[in-house]
């Protein structure tokens, strides 16, 4: 029996209108074929007049009243055959499946298809290390139309990122490039916290620390003089997490600052706003919405990204 | 009764005319209003905050419905993109709705906490920026503008008197919740309020 919340008043609500109607239609093509006395014989004129038009009293087509009686022999074996009937199922038992009703529903039918389908080929896919999957044509080629679903709206369809999204395929890894630590990023997300720096530097402190930073990533734009004053600066509020020597550090999300390759732009003007205000960028978890063996494809194709 | 008579008698026609109309509407709508799928919300639901309502507010104005459906469809293909299908329980406290019938850009109805806060008002600003092949337009502007905190506890009273379960406590604090606020803010939270109750993908 199909579960359904419809009360019986309203099941029969929709029985007798929906038959009442068929058969009014069926009454109403009947009546106005009818013939009356007084009515003008067959294929001669009615006697109306309009600006001198007249009308000749034709029956209906034959097949447009063929046509007619068809769609009403249609809906009565579509309501014998499919639920429409309030809570009539049907014969055939056919549900296309919503949050009452899903067992043996259409949706249900057709995920499980593609579970027994699909599931054995991710589930062997699993079961090898990613750096191998890495180099499957297969495996890459599923992986890339996951990439190109779940993740080419932020990192591009080229994987190269965009301002404040990074780049993955430059060989330059936020968050680290391993194996591990890129299917840790895909299912549980990532949060940076570079926080403001505006209050304890003052203008002329991230001014000093930007050009510090350019002179890092061994930039000629850098004015040296404020460079080294920026330095020790650096050292005091910067190389926490970036590092004495401007590495990075990948378990923080704290950017290589050596590479010259700018998450948030290189100019002088992107690197003070980023001193000054901070940035949190945030990469969403995935791990629910894929589920671990599509997470393990994915990040396969992803740590190919920078190694082709 | 001949069709004359119908013909004739401009009353009788209309009344006619209304009941003939009105049958699809009395089997397929009217039943609607009285089942609990379709009235009662889902499990877990809150009604939108005050920002998320005047976020609401500016995604009508901006008819992004007519791009952007809110209705994932009981297909694979639709639950695999988009997470699990729409119910109805979810749309009970929208007034209207915004479920759309076209898509030009994605579908809408669990996008929220799928991308950032900081992608959001960087696409809205210009969607070509993160999305070379995007074509939809830019709503920079919506980052100028700020939200009518005066107005936002009389949205928030009507849509009460419509069913939605707001407090009078919550009407009260709305105002200070949005003041200040723009309409770039207010759609964003909006959008990551969107679909996140029935998380079970």
């Amino acid at each position: 029996m199909n579960e359904h919340d419809m009360s019986t008043f309203w099941h029969w609500w929709v029985v007798v209108l929906t038959l009442a109607n068929i058969a009014g239609i069926y009454w109403l093509i009947l009546w106005t074929s009818k013939k009356r006395p007084g009515e003008a014989a067959e294929g001669a004129e009615t006697g109306h007049s309009w600006d001198g038009l007249t009308e000749y009293n034709n029956p209906l087509p034959r097949w447009w009243l063929w046509m007619f009686y068809i769609t009403i022999l249609f809906a009565l074996v579509y309501l014998v055959l499919y639920p429409g009937l309030g809570r009539y199922a049907g014969i055939l038992g056919w549900h296309s499946g919503n949050e009452l009703n899903l067992a043996d529903s259409q949706y249900i039918r057709e995920q499980q298809r593609a579970e027994e389908r699909y599931q054995p080929i991710f589930a062997a896919m699993a079961d090898r290390d990613i750096s191998s999957l890495a180099r499957d044509f297969d495996a890459l080629t599923t992986g890339r139309r996951l990439y190109l679903n779940y993740c080419a709206t932020c990192h591009g369809s080229d994987a190269r990122g965009a301002s404040g999204f990074p780049n993955l395929a430059n060989g330059i890894w936020q968050w680290g490039g391993s194996a591990e630590e890129i299917r840790h990023s895909i299912v549980h997300g990532r949060q940076a916290a570079m926080p403001g720096l505006a209050a304890a530097l003052g203008d002329e402190g991230v001014e000093q620390v930007a050009h510090y930073v350019l002179q890092l990533s061994g930039r000629d734009d850098a004015n040296s003089a404020l460079a080294s004053e920026g330095e020790s600066k650096y050292n005091m509020f910067c190389s926490g997490c970036h590092g004495a020597e401007g590495k990075g550090m990948a378990m923080l999300g704290a950017p290589d600052l050596t590479a010259n390759t700018w998450l948030y732009g290189g100019s002088l003007g992107a690197i003070k706003k980023t001193i000054a205000e901070g940035r949190a960028g945030v990469m969403p978890a995935f791990g629910e919405l894929l589920g671990e063996e599509r997470a393990h494809v994915l990040s396969a194709y992803v740590y190919s990204l920078d190694r082709q | 009764m001949s069709h004359e008579v119908v013909e004739k008698n401009i009353g009788l026609m209309v009344v006619l005319i209304v009941l003939v109309i009105s049958v699809a509407g009395l089997v397929q709508i009217v039943p609607l209003f009285f089942l609990t799928s379709t009235t009662q919300p889902i499990e877990g639901m809150e009604p939108r905050s005050a920002l998320e309502l005047e976020g609401r507010d500016i995604y009508i104005r901006e008819g992004c419905y007519t791009c952007h459906s809110q209705m994932i469809r009981p297909f694979r293909a639709e639950t695999e993109r988009y997470g699990h299908f729409s119910v109805a329980g979810e749309s009970v406290w929208d007034h209207p709705f915004q479920w759309g019938s076209k898509r030009t850009g994605p579908d809408l109805a669990r996008v929220g906490g799928r991308y950032s806060d900081d992608w959001h008002r960087l696409h809205l600003i210009d969607p070509r920026a993160v999305v070379p092949e995007s074509n939809m337009p830019a709503y920079a502007f919506l980052e100028r503008r700020e939200i009518n905190a005066d107005l936002t506890p009389r949205k928030m009273r009507a849509q009460q008197r419509l069913g939605v379960p707001y407090t009078d406590e919550q009407i009260a604090a709305a105002s200070d919740e949005v003041r200040g606020k723009t309409e770039m803010d207010a759609l964003i939270a909006y959008l990551q309020g969107l679909g996140t109750v029935l998380a079970h993908w």
